[in-house]
């Protein structure tokens, strides 16, 4: 086993351009931005999943760009009820179908049960559904789009905001550097429920992405995966850097791509050499105000966030960028 | 046969579900409607129902759990009372809008504040406009009755459209009462197992809950109000199949003592039976006076109650909840509304009784009329009266 636990990973050399499928499931013709990275994740999860699930989806942008009566871009069976209750829908679905399944009112394979949300459907709003279904034990798969704001009602913070980021509700200003809070650590709180698989993933990393898709479907049981989706719109980025942008935020140990299984926490995309967070800042206008004390904090925290995360994974360290003394303290 | 059993409401209303071989059900424990689902989970526990119980985390959750539940093509339950339903709210609309059909009892209770866990209709009359089908019932046997007919016009596909039944909490969820329970067989034939018309299925994927932008969404609203104005006729068709089965006919306005009565009660509920005996009190005292009861909330019953009234000069309508601020209580206000345009038609007068569990003796009805009566000869002095505040 390597350094980064990478041999436990081959899988993902299973997987290769040519053989994955080419049917569609979410298909071209809907409504989101140029660049979106969410629509990116939404697609090649979709694939990942196949043929035989049924989703439930929450209100937010996947919902409004993909499902304009009369036309959708859904080729499952698919099932959007309000913003906060997807996870509750998902349940519902997964126990009739095993009640149907029971009673031989279901003929063929059982389908997968799948439900998805953006962040401020997962992490605030939806919270309290998705720990319940969680708690329950549903077998079903939560997939949650997060492109760190309310991005469908205009860029808000959630309570996935990044600290410092700029939006519409948490603007800087004289008496504010924008978003005064971290992002919440969502996966932590699904890995607390004790459910059999949690995994980050981001479709800047479309192997690593399919291989998680693929276990969290077939793991019985809760799984739940947490999706950096690239939002050039809330970003305030160029709509060309979304691949870019996702594969910085592994890069720059913004967003370490891990899973964890019963608990025990994995990484599986190794960064040999960090690069340093202003990388993966700067070009986001949503960061564009903040002086270099508060990029010098967004550092620190970020290593030593990713710090404790290799501890969790019993990873070593890897190069970390060289750290600058905030000016203050220099003086 | 059908056979007489002594039991609580709320546990004959479980046996209905069973009965009705309940495929599904999502539910989250609120007085009073908690022995309805706590008889339901031992049952499915003891695999007396072959169903899927869902404990979920809040009512929200358990109505959102039932849409899944029903999408997917399973015969789904769920019941509720008082703040459950108001948190529900924002999902009842979503519900009648996807036309499933879900059957749910709520047990009635007053909203808070003040917190109150006992009787009154403040719950339900906070969701007259969710779309969906919603009837009263005032004693045990009709709340079986209803529980099980509610699967079978809810289910039809030319309804599709969710079902309430009300009943009072406490008041009729909590007594013992004797009933007749019919055989299964009698209930297998009249309920068949649910087809569902569109469900969630990967060989036939359909979007489900698309979004609506303007050019349609006026159209959609049309077509859900045509859905449940029309199923009118289906359930009086379902109502007279089960009345033909079993002898027990149910109208959309109930009829009591009417005859000649110039003044007439207009209740909901289990207060009707109070009210009967008041109006058989008041008949053997010489008074012409009779009562309606209104069973059919929603579709609302505008020819049956005009019909009703014909002949009446002062119809006395009691509601058990408040419009704060408002024309009129509920009822009133749908009832008044309803008259405006008829020719001959009565005068009104409103009451407010029984709110947050304050006991109406038949002794309370007699004195409405009597001071309703009175008003009547004059300029009414309010637009209602809340009856028996203390001042």
């Amino acid at each position: 086993m390597d350094k980064f636990g990478y041999a436990q990973s081959q899988k993902f050399d299973t997987y290769a351009s040519r053989l994955m499928p080419r049917e569609e499931y979410f298909t071209s013709g809907h409504r989101s931005c140029q660049g979106c990275g969410e629509a990116l994740a939404v697609r090649w999860v979709c694939k990942a999943i196949g043929k035989d699930a049924i989703i439930a989806h929450a209100t937010g942008c996947m919902e409004i760009v993909s499902s304009g009566w009369p036309q959708t871009a859904w080729m499952h069976p698919w099932l959007h009820v309000a913003f906060e209750n997807t996870s509750a829908v998902a349940s519902g679905i997964e126990s009739a179908l095993k009640v149907l399944h029971r009673k031989g009112k279901l003929k063929g394979p059982m389908p997968k049960v799948v439900a998805m949300g953006g962040d401020g459907g997962t992490t605030d709003i939806g919270l309290q559904s998705l720990s319940g279904a969680l708690e329950r034990g549903h077998n079903f798969t939560y997939f949650c789009w997060d492109n760190e704001a309310y991005m469908n009602t205009g860029i808000q913070r959630s309570s996935s905001t990044p600290y410092g980021a700029m939006t519409t509700t948490s603007p800087p200003g004289k008496l504010s550097i924008g978003q005064h809070t971290q992002k919440k650590n969502m996966t932590a709180i699904a890995v607390a429920h004790g459910i059999p698989y949690v995994a980050t993933a981001s479709p800047s990393y479309l192997f690593d992405l399919y291989y998680k898709v693929r276990k969290a479907i077939e793991t019985p049981g809760p799984a739940y995966v947490h999706v950096l989706s690239v939002c050039p719109t809330g970003w305030r980025s160029a709509t060309d850097l979304s691949v870019r942008l996702g594969r910085l935020a592994v890069e720059t140990g913004v967003f370490p791509l891990f899973e964890v299984v019963n608990g025990k926490y994995r990484l599986t995309v190794e960064v040999p050499k960090m690069r340093p967070v202003q990388d993966y800042l700067k070009p986001q206008g949503r960061f564009r105000h903040l002086r270099e004390k508060e990029r010098d904090f967004i550092q620190k925290h970020t290593l030593a966030q990713y710090e404790l995360l290799l501890e969790k994974c019993g990873a070593p360290y890897p190069e970390f960028p060289v750290m600058t003394e905030p000016e203050e303290e220099k003086e | 046969m059908a056979h007489r059993v002594g039991m609580e409401v709320s546990i004959a209303i479980s046996h209905a579900v069973q009965m009705c071989r309940a495929e599904a059900i999502a539910a989250y424990p609120i007085t009073p409607q908690t022995h309805i689902v706590e008889h339901l989970s031992s049952m499915v526990a003891n695999g007396e129902l072959d169903a899927e119980f869902v404990n979920v985390e809040s009512e929200h959750s358990a109505i959102s759990t039932c849409i899944g539940m029903s999408a997917t093509g399973a015969r789904t339950y769920t019941a509720t009372s008082s703040q459950g339903l108001a948190l529900m709210n924002e999902i009842l609309y979503i519900v009648s809008a996807l036309r499933l059909p879900i059957v749910m009892t709520v047990a009635n209770r007053a909203l808070s504040g003040p917190l109150s866990i006992w009787n009154d209709h403040s719950d339900i009359m906070g969701a007259r406009d969710i779309g969906w089908i919603q009837i009263f019932v005032e004693n045990g046997q009709e709340s079986f009755d209803h529980s099980v007919m509610a699967f079978k016009i809810a289910e039809n596909h030319k309804v599709l459209l969710p079902t309430i039944i009300n009943l009072d909490g406490f008041i009729l969820s909590h007594v013992v009462e004797a009933m007749e329970f019919p055989d299964q067989e009698l209930v297998d034939k009249f309920l068949p197992s649910y087809h569902p018309r569109f469900y969630l299925d990967p060989d036939k994927p359909v979007t489900m809950g698309a979004f609506a932008m303007p050019e349609v969404y006026t159209e959609v609203k049309m077509g859900h109000q045509m859905a449940l104005t029309g199923a009118y006729d289906y359930i009086l068709k379902v109502w007279k199949e089960w009345g033909d089965l079993t002898g027990r006919h149910y109208q959309p306005v109930e009829k009591y003592k009417t005859e000649g009565a110039k003044t007439l009660l207009l209740t909901m509920g289990c207060l009707s039976e109070v009210a009967e005996v008041a109006v058989d009190e008041m008949r053997e005292e010489g008074l012409e006076v009779g009562l309606l009861k209104l069973r059919m909330w929603r579709p609302f019953p505008f020819a049956d109650l005009r019909n009703a009234v014909a002949g009446a000069k002062l119809l006395i309508v009691c509601d058990r909840a408040l419009s704060l601020g408002g024309a009129a209580p509920p009822v009133l206000a749908e009832v008044r509304s309803a008259f405006y345009a008829m020719r001959g038609r009565p005068q009104t007068a409103s009451f407010v009784v029984g709110l947050g569990g304050r006991d109406v003796a038949p002794g309370a009805f007699k004195d409405i009329v009597a001071q309703a009566q009175e008003e009547a000869q004059h300029k009414p002095t309010a637009e209602y009266h809340i009856f028996g505040v203390r001042g």
